[in-house]
């Protein structure tokens, strides 16, 4: 028997749909190569509860290490009690999400056990009993579809790519406590600063407004924040690089090449002329829709819906709509 | 300090990728190649440390095929002072790169090793986690910024919704992403010295790789849009569009 782990992230001791879709994906894995799927997920006292609810992502069992020094993430922590659990079950495939823990972890696991890492996988079809991953290259220029030949094969998914199943199993769910000796470690967390409460990072929103240089000036992009805010909670701001660049909004909302790349279901590019580089990080966006004054723009090339106009009279008109059809909802 | 900054040769990003005739990997006819961006921030931020710490040296590292040399004279040219490539001419993957990468630096008295946080091509951001793994040294990915302590350097890290601080012990692998070290452009002077600065090649430890490519392709086209000229019913339509059309809202 052929099992697959799942690697489930906890953050603040609850379990997100990111960690749902690594399930998913690792069922699916799992029932092509005639095993079970099986998540592991560390962190504080009392996750255990929060863990039940993975059966109906298709885990039919799960081990959740409990430990105070496991609450929040540490590489120096998490390592080893991912690298001991993986070798006491027969698992051919571990499964994580290629978010900022998963890409941090992943490739770290994947060196302790002398395995090639398959990163930021965004499709997998399994033939005769062998995976095949698609990923995306030169920032989604170009594709690559390729097998890992190792045992297990590790790979780490993109986020909002794989749908999450829905599945009607029981679930297995055992706890243990694992040694951890904080006093080996050589990294230390100090602090975390996060984001204002109920901001949503861009590489996980599931609409992103974004502003380019179109908008000239930091102030106006309050005529995106109208727009954010009447989408509703789960929007997130984008940036182009030249605005970044210029110091209006911050690195951590850019998309693109040296942004970050991301596929949410609705992508509203705002006074973005669509360089190269900034399509290369939103492309594979369910939906993208375009306002921008120029009519030979090339994010008009990429966007399955715009309009060509001044943005300062398109977005408010826009902002009332959609807040028309929320209001009616 | 002495720091090591490992850089990789990619395609300039302006690049158009074409696929080559054997379907299994990129057209290189004509592609111009650059330093991956994500490793000048790497570069600058390990030139400051210099600048800021009296005495150390700046040493870059690559694997690569041997036109790699000009990408390492880029970096000596933005100051670095030496530099080394590890030859191989046969497809490697991540973690083959990094222990290539590993077998040079087991010995080396660097306190510091940095690398792009991506590089921007494979785009596996996994090298530099792997390297400090099999070394087993400290790693903090997704560096911003960072500053010293006494034995350890203290680290600003971008991740969703927010920010960390983290404290690593030296010596330690960082991954620069994009923040405080906007790079430097090399001067005429810089480039001259270039040419003069000491650059070794070697054979990389070579490892087979695990990964096997089987289709290199280029992504679909989207299917060309519907693009109104802005009018008074043009932004209901859209929405509505976006509504029942698209299910997007």
């Amino acid at each position: 028997m052929a099992d697959v782990l799942a690697f489930v992230e906890q953050r603040e001791g609850q379990i997100g749909g990111g960690a749902r879709e690594v399930v998913s994906v690792a069922a699916q894995l799992a029932s092509e190569i005639g095993g079970l799927a099986s998540a592991l997920v560390l962190g504080g006292p009392g996750l255990t509860s929060a863990a039940e609810g993975l059966s109906t992502a298709g885990a039919t069992s799960v081990a959740v290490a409990e430990h105070e020094a496991l609450s929040e993430y540490n590489p120096e922590a998490y390592l080893p009690v991912v690298v001991n659990h993986l070798r006491s079950g027969n698992f051919k495939a571990l499964i994580f999400s290629a978010s900022s823990l998963g890409k941090d972890l992943a490739p770290r696991v994947a060196a302790a056990l002398d395995v090639p890492l398959g990163s930021d996988v965004t499709g997998m079809e399994v033939q005769d009993g062998v995976p095949l991953f698609t990923r995306p290259v030169y920032s989604g220029k170009a594709f690559t579809r390729f097998s890992i030949d190792a045992d297990p094969v590790i790979v780490t998914i993109r986020p909002n790519v794989f749908p999450v199943g829905d599945y009607d199993s029981k679930i297995q769910v055992s706890k243990f406590i694992p040694d951890v000796d904080s006093e080996t470690w050589c990294v230390r967390v100090i602090e975390r600063k996060g984001a204002a409460g109920g901001v949503v990072d861009v590489s996980e929103a599931a609409v992103v407004v974004s502003g380019g240089r179109g908008l000239k000036d930091p102030e106006n992009w309050r005529v995106l924040e109208e727009l954010r805010d009447v989408i509703g909670p789960g929007t997130a701001l984008g940036a182009s690089r030249a605005v970044v660049d210029s110091g209006w909004r911050p690195h951590a909302e850019q998309v693109g090449q040296t942004g970050k790349t991301v596929a949410p279901k609705l992508y509203i590019a705002v006074g973005i002329s669509g360089a190269v580089q900034h399509l290369a990080g939103m492309r594979t966006s369910q939906t993208i829709v375009a306002v921008n004054r120029d009519p030979d723009a090339p994010i008009f090339s990429m966007a399955d819906y715009g309009i060509v106009g001044d943005l300062f009279e398109v977005l408010p008109r826009m902002t009332e709509a959609i807040k028309a059809l929320k209001s009616e909802d | 300090m002495n720091v090591i900054i490992c850089i990789k040769r990619v395609p300039d990003t302006e690049t158009h990728i074409r696929v080559d005739q054997t379907g299994t990997d990129i057209d290189t006819g004509g592609v111009k190649y650059i330093i991956s961006p994500y490793d000048e921030f790497a570069i600058e931020a390990g030139l400051r440390v210099k600048e800021n710490m009296e005495g150390g040296e700046v040493g870059l590292l690559t694997v690569g095929n041997s036109e790699a040399q000009e990408t390492l004279r880029s970096g000596l040219a933005m100051g670095a002072d030496k530099a080394t490539l590890l030859r191989a001419d046969s497809y490697m993957d991540g973690l083959g790169i990094a222990k290539a990468l590993a077998v040079e630096l087991k010995d080396s008295d660097a306190r510091l090793i940095l690398f792009g946080v991506k590089a921007a091509g494979s785009d596996q951001q996994q090298v530099g986690p792997m390297v400090a793994t099999l070394l087993g040294i400290p790693c903090v990915t997704e560096v911003s910024s960072f500053e010293f302590g006494e034995g350890v350097v203290t680290c600003q890290r971008e991740i969703e919704g927010g920010i960390e601080v983290v404290e690593a012990d030296l010596p330690a692998v960082l991954t620069i992403t994009k923040g405080e070290y906007e790079p430097r452009y090399a001067s005429l002077k810089g480039i001259m010295a270039a040419k003069r600065k000491p650059l070794e090649e070697r054979e990389a430890d070579f490892s087979h790789p695990g990964i096997h490519i089987e289709r290199f392709s280029e992504p679909t086209t989207r299917g060309s849009g519907c693009i109104l000229e802005d009018s008074p019913d043009a932004v209901a339509e859209l929405v509505r569009l976006l509504r029942e059309e698209a299910n997007a809202l």
